[in-house]
């Protein structure tokens, strides 16, 4: 089990996925807005998604759990 | 046996290191034999080494664990200290701290390079009187690195351990190179940790080299073998002068790694939306020269990047700022990676090119409990002292305090130039009319908010407009991209007789 955390603070602006979902090592899977920028959040490993913990627009701190992999 | 038999025998015990079965171990952990190490690091190997029947007449003792002399890299003559793992797991008596201390002082007397090989267990708690506390004890290694450190390049190679104060070797080296595996540091070891605070950790959690590569900061390169560690340190050489006083040597012209009309232009890069990410490195290959970047802490706060390069030939530190992580922000990581690799370009006459694309110093409680500010400080500090040739290259964006570190206009560069797409603000149009207008939208119906965002927006923008600032001269001149390695290649050269002396005190009282 893989957990995607953001690796900056700031606030939900995308999700590309949802659970049940399978994705790619390397994909995209959400993006964080945060200094004005938008902040790529990609998976660093295959699986299906378990768990999407935020909803678009929450705020959300550095290293805080986003999406759940199983 | 005649005396020069029994000098040919002695020495050849010596050449053999320790005992079969360290040889053996080292074996199965894909280790190198130090002499095999320095065979692989030095053109012609080993040319002179001193101390070689030190503690001779003790038993199991060869060189007393450490190989110090010296050789070539790329014609260049250079010192050594190679810790011999075979003996005693490669632990410092007092012979090997004075043979230590002895090449740092000839290699400040020749000022030439020191490469440290290292592969130690620490002190030899045995000898503790005779090598640790005392004028000549280990700390006056630490004392000598200091010293050298700007003076001649420091290199660490870290094959194996280096264990508590030893750990502070690698510290004081201007680059350290760590195989992956093998190499760890730390002050106390998991079995100490376990005994004094009672935490539980394996050796790589401790103080292996991929943690400290990318989390911790202490090691600058990793690599999978003891191979590649040394042709890493061989090719580090050739970006580097013998000493302070010397410049780096330049190399005959070269193509762009990506020359333009094969590929994207640069403007094809650089998305349009000031907020989308690109990557940085595809706009680097467009200006240096092909197969000539050496980066720098590759794996710690990689929203920045730190890299030897070449351009035409010449030697040029780079400081980038990578929109594709993290979004270029600049936090307390980021910041001290910066200003250890400026302040290593100066020190040795490598003139620094800034690309730059930031959204400024990241925000928040989280940054401000670590202390972005002086952490910050620390990166405009170095930048500022630099006194090589500096030029500050506006990519796209260059928000607040993050044009400040990276080498804006009120900071000296020899030139501040901007490609078309540069935005230059204490911050963007979507935060400033924010700020600026917050009551005055919030009294708004809200059907007419928008249309009053977008335009005082558009009004802000035109107000940043790059040829704006090119007319106050703010930026120095307006490059296409596909001109900017020329126009790059052209001021380096016009910059290369720049011989200026920041201050003449003592030094700054350093923001750390």
């Amino acid at each position: 089990m893989e957990v995607i955390r953001t690796p900056i603070t700031g606030t939900v602006w995308k999700i590309h996925v949802k659970a049940g979902d399978e994705v790619k090592a390397g994909e995209e899977v959400a993006i964080v807005e945060s200094m004005k920028m938008e902040i790529p959040i990609v998976s660093d490993y295959p699986g299906n998604v378990k768990t999407v913990f935020r909803e678009e627009g929450d705020f959300i701190n550095e290293g805080e759990d986003l999406i759940e992999l199983d | 046996m005649t005396w020069e038999e029994d000098l040919r025998r002695k020495a050849a015990r010596i050449a053999q290191g320790g005992p079969h079965n360290y040889h053996q171990r080292n074996k199965e952990k894909n280790k190198l034999f130090v002499r095999e190490r320095l065979r692989l690091l030095l053109d012609h190997g080993i040319e002179t080494e001193d101390g070689k029947f030190a503690n001779e007449a003790a038993e199991g003792l060869p060189a007393d664990g450490v190989i110090t002399g010296t050789g070539k890299i790329h014609e260049q003559t250079v010192c050594f200290i190679a810790n011999d793992s075979t003996v005693k797991a490669g632990s410092w008596g007092a012979h090997t701290v004075e043979k230590m201390i002895r090449i740092q002082e000839k290699a400040e007397r020749l000022q030439i390079p020191l490469l440290y090989l290292v592969d130690s267990a620490g002190a030899r708690i045995t000898d503790q009187i005779d090598m640790f506390p005392g004028r000549r004890g280990a700390g006056r290694i630490f004392h000598n690195q200091i010293k050298l450190s700007g003076q001649v390049p420091q290199v660490c190679i870290l094959f194996g351990p280096s264990a508590a104060g030893g750990a502070y070797i690698p510290a004081f080296c201007d680059i350290v190179i760590m195989t992956e595996g093998n190499a760890s540091m730390y002050l106390g070891s998991p079995r100490m940790a376990e005994m004094v605070i009672g935490e539980r950790v394996s050796l790589e959690e401790m103080g292996g080299a991929k943690m400290h590569c990318s989390v911790s900061g202490c090691g600058d390169i990793l690599v999978q073998n003891e191979e590649e560690a040394i042709q890493k340190a061989r090719d580090y050489m050739t970006y580097m002068p013998a000493n302070y006083t010397k410049q780096p040597k330049k190399c005959g012209a070269q193509h762009p790694a990506i020359a333009t009309p094969r590929g994207k232009t640069i403007e094809d890069i650089i998305p349009q939306n000031q907020n989308s990410p690109f990557n940085m490195y595809e706009l680097i290959e467009r200006i240096i020269d092909e197969d000539s970047l050496f980066e720098i802490k590759a794996l710690f706060a990689p929203e920045i990047i730190t890299a030897l390069s070449r351009i035409n030939g010449r030697v040029v530190g780079i400081v980038a700022n990578q929109p594709s992580v993290k979004g270029g922000v600049l936090f307390p990581d980021t910041a001290d990676k910066a200003a250890r690799f400026i302040t290593l370009c100066d020190a040795f006459h490598i003139p620094l090119l800034f690309l730059v694309d930031v959204p400024g110093f990241m925000i928040g409680t989280h940054v401000e409990k670590q202390g972005i500010i002086r952490h910050g400080a620390k990166m405009v500090a170095a930048m500022s002292e630099a006194t090589v040739p500096k030029i500050s290259v506006i990519v796209r964006k260059a928000y607040g305090a993050g044009l400040y570190a990276m080498a804006g206009p009120a900071f000296e560069p020899d030139c501040c130039l901007a490609l078309p797409t540069a935005q230059v603000a204490v911050m963007g149009p979507e935060a400033a009319v924010n700020a600026v207008y917050a009551k005055k939208i919030a009294s708004l119906p809200e059907e007419k908010r928008q249309a009053f965002i977008e335009k005082k927006r558009k009004e802000y923008k035109e107000n940043i407009d790059i040829y704006r600032l090119a007319s106050e001269m703010i930026v120095d001149e307006v490059v296409s991209g596909e001109r900017l390695r020329e126009e790059l290649t052209s001021r380096f050269n016009v910059y290369t007789t720049k011989n200026v002396t920041f201050s003449q005190r003592k030094h700054p009282v350093y923001p750390v």
